[in-house]
């Protein structure tokens, strides 16, 4: 805006809308835009200060009313507490191993299944392929007593297997998988196929590769469902070795409902993997999920 | 084919006698032998490939699915062998208080989540949607409960809301007004279970949303404007017109979201306090793996089940239906969840 401007703006009687608002932005060295955002941003991330501001707040300090708002001092008693007289470690390996296998499993077997019915003609498939697409719209809950019978007869209840079983590869890992080969141009393939590359070949040296996309999609979606999910463990384990860090969590807020201090850094514990994923691979995570909400 | 135009006529090669004609047939017959051998040779192949996720699929998908079914007829405590009772469960629900009021609170929830989550989510996607400095810091803030479990959410928040040593009523405090029971309330805890739902679940509608803006097209909106549009009426007339699609789907899937609400009851409240959290999975839960009815709790989950897929039909017929009617701008092609990978 130009001193010209302003002069018109200073001078006219009847001030239009936008007249206006070039008037305010010249008061203001920024967008009138971060006096909504900035305090509604912070909000939101406010609850997530406070979880990490009171794991380091000593137990004299939060259990007193009004509780302080701030810490005094920087007290490490919760986190020495969750990490040495808990069973945190134990629970942070257990999620470690069930969201790692998981995640691997969806990638591998979601790519092969994906594969097959994107590229190869074979008896059934489509009957196979409504089916899938069935199942994914049927909730957990609607087959999770059943599960839990099926794994019992498997022997597999109270062990991480019970954990791993169910989630080695969901209906959506595949049909995602199928969706984006479907749009990658055959060529590339039959070129291959033609020096004679196996089908396996193919797929490990010259599609996986082009399908970053789907596979960082799929690792993302499976990664955090296994991660974050209560439900299905607490139904799955009873004994505490076997426990991931969910329902570690709970079970350890129920018993220790005064050490807040502990909870809370057992909090810590638990949310920040999914943090720290999150904000290093942010724009991977927003695609995917953004991607698996507005599938066709 | 130009060449043989109707001039030239096609010139007349005899039949090559010398061919065995049993020759070319073996040929033919050779030929579709390979194919099918070849053709077997991919089948097994494919189902190298589909085994494990079919054996998976519906082993734990399709399988469970019927067995709830049978089992919602039955009363069965999981150990001993149960006896078939048809419709008994079912009747018993319609009868059962608890049940009823799971429903309603089910639905109460689902009732404020869904639109004031999607009103919140798309108010602040509009907001979020321009070239500002620090705007990524703000989306990054607005999304990050999301991925914050449930489990963790409510123990943050049974922190933050404990009537004697959280957060919530030490501010209250400070300006004055006298502490409250927050989830110890039956009054409140609902609400209360609401506002956390709310904090994590609006940031998947801001992105979703903001993705769909981003795709708004830009001339669509600049040639609104050369028209004469003022900011509102291009909102009006523009913008969200071609954000129809992503809301209908927003709708639904929050809704689905919505019913299918446990984690965070179980942490925090256990349904109470007096029932006055219970949802319907709560019941679910609390019936089969509490109460040892399977049966019943199986019946519930139908009952649950019904609406569910009720949403997930509603929501494929509406995708269907746009794809046949000509897209609009803002999906492309509609051919699958890529088509924007470019973005």
């Amino acid at each position: 805006m130009s001193a010209s401007a302003m002069a018109t703006s200073a001078t006219a009687d009847a001030v239009n809308a936008s007249g206006r608002r070039t008037g305010r932005r010249r008061r203001l060295p920024f967008s009138p835009w971060h006096l909504l955002l900035a305090p509604l941003s912070a909000g939101f991330a406010l609850p997530l200060v406070w979880l990490i501001v009171s794991s380091v707040m000593s137990d004299a300090e939060i259990n007193r009313f009004p509780p302080a708002l701030w810490p005094h001092g920087f007290d490490l008693g919760g986190y020495r507490y969750v990490l040495g007289n808990a069973m945190f470690p134990r629970w942070f390996l257990n999620s470690c191993v069930v969201a790692g296998v998981a995640v691997a499993s969806n990638l591998v077997l979601g790519a092969l299944g994906g594969y097959a019915f994107a590229r190869m003609r074979f008896a059934g498939s489509r009957l196979l392929l409504a089916l899938m697409l069935a199942t994914m719209a049927v909730p957990f809950q609607l087959t999770m007593i059943p599960t839990f019978l099926v794994m019992k007869w498997l022997g597999l209840i109270d062990t991480l297997g019970a954990l791993i079983v169910p989630s080695l590869v969901t209906p959506f890992a595949v049909f995602l998988f199928r969706q984006f080969f479907l749009s990658l141009p055959r060529e590339l393939e039959e070129a291959a196929w033609i020096d004679g590359c196996s089908r396996l070949r193919v797929l490990v040296s010259i599609v996986a590769p082009l399908a970053r996309p789907a596979l960082a999609t799929v690792a993302v979606l499976t990664f955090l469902a296994t991660w974050n999910d209560l439900s299905w463990p607490l139904i799955a384990i009873n004994h505490d070795a076997r426990f991931t860090l969910q329902l570690g969590l709970t079970t350890f807020q129920g018993q220790h409902h005064t050490r807040w201090s502990a909870v809370m850094a057992g909090n810590v514990i638990t949310v920040l993997p999914v943090l720290l994923a999150f904000l290093c691979a942010q724009k991977t995570f927003i695609q995917s999920l953004t991607r698996s909400g507005l599938k066709g | 084919m130009r060449t043989t135009g109707p001039r030239t006529p096609r010139p007349r090669t005899p039949r090559p006698l010398t061919l065995d004609p049993d020759r070319t047939l073996d040929r033919d017959r050779a030929v579709r032998a390979a194919r099918r051998r070849r053709a077997r040779g991919e089948a097994v192949t494919a189902w190298a490939f589909i085994g494990p996720a079919v054996l998976v699929i519906i082993g734990l998908g399709v399988v469970p699915l019927l067995w709830s079914l049978l089992l919602s007829f039955r009363a069965d405590d999981l150990v001993t062998p149960g006896r078939w009772v048809g419709l008994d469960n079912y009747r018993a629900l319609g009868e059962d208080p608890a049940f009823r009021t799971a429903v309603r609170n089910t639905l109460i929830y689902a009732g404020v989540y869904v639109p004031v989550s999607l009103a919140a989510g798309l108010g602040l996607a509009l907001a979020l949607n321009r070239r500002i400095r620090l705007v990524g810091l703000y989306r990054t803030l607005v999304f990050v409960p999301f991925v914050v479990s449930a489990t963790a959410q409510g123990v943050l928040f049974a922190f933050i809301f404990d009537p004697d040593f959280g957060v919530a009523n030490a501010l209250l405090h400070h300006i004055g007004i006298s502490p409250q029971g927050f989830l110890d309330d039956p009054g409140q805890a609902l609400a209360v279970l609401l506002l956390i739902s709310l904090w994590s679940g609006i940031g998947f509608c801001v992105i979703v949303y903001l993705a769909a803006l981003q795709d708004v097209p830009a001339e669509l909106v600049e040639s609104a404007r050369l028209d004469g549009a003022n900011p509102r009426q291009v909102l009006r007339h523009v913008t969200l017109p071609s954000l129809t699609p992503v809301t209908v789907f927003l709708v639904l899937w929050q809704f689905i979201t919505a019913l299918q609400v446990f984690d965070l009851v179980y942490v925090t409240t256990k349904g109470g306090p007096l029932g006055a959290t219970t949802v319907i999975v709560y019941f679910v839960w609390e019936q089969a793996f509490q109460n040892f009815t399977a049966g019943y709790g199986a019946a519930a989950a139908y009952v649950l089940a019904v609406g569910l897929i009720a949403a997930a039909v509603v929501l494929r017929v509406y995708q269907r239906h746009r794809r046949r009617t000509g897209p609009s701008p803002v999906d492309g092609k509609g051919v699958g969840p890529f088509e924007g990978a470019s973005r």
